[in-house]
């Protein structure tokens, strides 16, 4: 691999910006692996990173069916927090943005986190008491988050319309350790992090079966570019999990859903954090580039399409103009969909399967990016010890049957 | 936006619906008898199906009644629509619009 640093960026600027390489091969599948990752998003490519360099397993590679970057990690809205209700998601999220806060450091890749504060709007009696309560039960986590007045959410956020709206603004709640990240740069950075440690990444292709010996272990998969051997496979394919753990016989409590997101025409540094509104349903930030990344909410049913339709975004943007009036005459450069699967109780599932060597990282629904290295630190953990760590342990397949949920589904920032 | 066939009012936009999920899921007959698994399959788990789902909507600001849709997830395609207690249209009767 190839450092970067301010000298190699000077160097090659002298000589006219030749000689850099590619940032990670682009290797032919071998016959076989001591284990495979199932999806090339940031959870995958993460978890890759994680086994070859903290568990020494670096015959390792990655499958993505399409292009790295091109799935929910390049399709999100970037918002990075940890502010969620329950002990066990405080510990899984928060395990995140401390990684957050070295990746750039750890990957030689700046991955332009920016802690700028999420700022989570309450509009109702019930935002406040809800909100106050997360605050508390945060704090007691060890988890920052402060309630704010509507003043002090202006003085914190001044294009802020708090008084003359239909929902006016009772308060919000403020985590100032959370922001956001380049989302490509998370995907790149892991990729060309783990390509360096020796696992090979491959791009398109794709998986169409799961190989299963006598005993009922895996013993590898059948993909576009052949058949791959490997003992263990992790999957983590977040909107088509289910069809590719049904390949394996295993059904899953997961629901896809069509969930959108639009930026505007790039302007100025106008917008200083993020906010994010429950109640009203839209949330926002601003790129480094200057775009307005703005968040919709899912579409009513479930679809592969990677699309949805427009009135949900449309109400999106109307929230976004109640709220802050002066985005008014701002024009809509693009808007895409990614497709999310969505557990019961809108929490994830990072555990063993019952078909040995099958592990499974799925169900972040709406919400997957921002606990991206935490998620895939523990599934490396998880996939190398097979067992889980004990921040992921909750987070089983089985919970759904034996009734300990980790209902977040009230708890989350927008609604689902 | 989706324009779907009411089996009982036409065709009307998706914001007049509401979706209900997959359809044909069973409650336990014996719930008294059901084991744990059985009611987690039945609550929680969804075929979550990349083709044609057969899945419930509403025609909450219209006629208010549930009916149920076989729709392609990889398209948006409703191939029919038919009512509840009605068998699943066959390959062979549905219209791809």
């Amino acid at each position: 691999m190839q450092p970067f640093s301010g000298l190699a960026l000077l160097m090659r600027g002298l000589s006219g910006q030749r000689g850099w390489t590619t940032q990670w091969r682009s290797p032919e599948p071998k016959a076989a692996y001591d284990a495979l990752i199932v999806g090339g998003g940031g959870h995958g490519l993460g978890a890759a990173y994680y086994l070859a360099g903290e568990h020494r397993l670096t015959n390792i590679a990655v499958l993505e069916k399409g292009w790295i970057g091109g799935g929910n990690t390049g399709r999100n809205t970037t918002i990075i927090r940890s502010n969620y209700l329950f002990d066990e998601s405080a510990a899984l999220y928060d395990h995140a943005v401390r990684l957050w806060e070295h990746l750039s450091q750890a990957l030689n890749y700046n991955v332009m986190f920016s802690q700028r504060g999420v700022l989570m709007l309450a509009h109702t009696v019930h935002d406040v008491q809800v909100l106050k309560r997360h605050v508390h039960a945060n704090r007691v986590n060890g988890v920052d988050n402060e309630w704010l007045t509507p003043e002090e959410a202006r003085a914190f956020c001044p294009p802020l319309n708090t008084g003359n709206i239909r929902y006016p603004v009772l308060g919000a709640a403020l985590q100032r350790r959370g922001g956001t990240a380049r989302h490509d740069a998370v995907a790149w950075g892991y990729a060309r992090a783990a390509d360096s440690l020796g696992v090979d990444i491959i791009e398109n292709c794709e998986v169409t079966g799961i190989r299963r010996n006598a005993s009922g272990a895996v013993e590898g998969v059948e993909t576009t570019r052949g058949t791959i051997r490997a003992p263990r496979i992790g999957v983590a394919a977040a909107g088509h999990t289910s069809v590719i753990m049904k390949m394996a016989g295993i059904e899953l409590p997961l629901e896809s859903y069509p969930l959108q997101a639009l930026v505007s025409e790039p302007v100025k540094p106008v917008f200083p954090c993020v906010v994010m509104s429950n109640t009203i349903h839209a949330y926002i930030s601003q790129s480094d580039k200057g775009e307005l990344v703005i968040g919709a909410g899912t579409d009513a049913y479930t679809s592969y399409t990677q699309r949805g339709g427009l009135h949900v975004t449309s109400h999106a943007l109307e929230a976004i103009c109640e709220l802050f009036p002066m985005f008014r005459r701002l024009r809509m450069l693009r808007n895409w969909g990614g497709i999310v699967d969505v557990t019961p109780d809108r929490s994830p599932i990072i555990a063993k399967t019952p078909v040995p060597g099958l592990y499974v990282n799925c169900g972040w629904g709406t919400g997957g990016f921002k606990a991206t290295p935490g998620s895939a630190h523990v599934f490396a953990w998880t996939i190398a010890r097979d067992e889980p760590h004990p921040i992921n342990a909750p987070f089983t397949l089985e919970r759904f049957r034996d009734g300990h949920l980790i209902d977040e589904a009230a708890a989350a920032a927008v609604a689902h | 936006m989706l324009l779907i066939d009411c089996p009982y009012c036409g065709e009307r936009p998706e914001p007049e619906f509401v979706y209900g999920g997959q359809a044909h899921i069973a409650r336990p007959p014996q719930p008294a008898q059901a084991t744990a698994q059985q009611w987690a399959d039945y609550l929680y788990r969804r075929d979550n199906t990349r083709g044609v789902h057969a899945e419930r909507w509403r025609h909450t600001h219209g006629c208010g009644r549930f009916f149920n849709a076989l729709r392609d997830t990889t398209t948006d395609h409703f191939l029919a629509t038919y009512r509840l207690g009605e068998p699943v249209p066959t390959a062979a009767a549905t219209v791809r619009r």
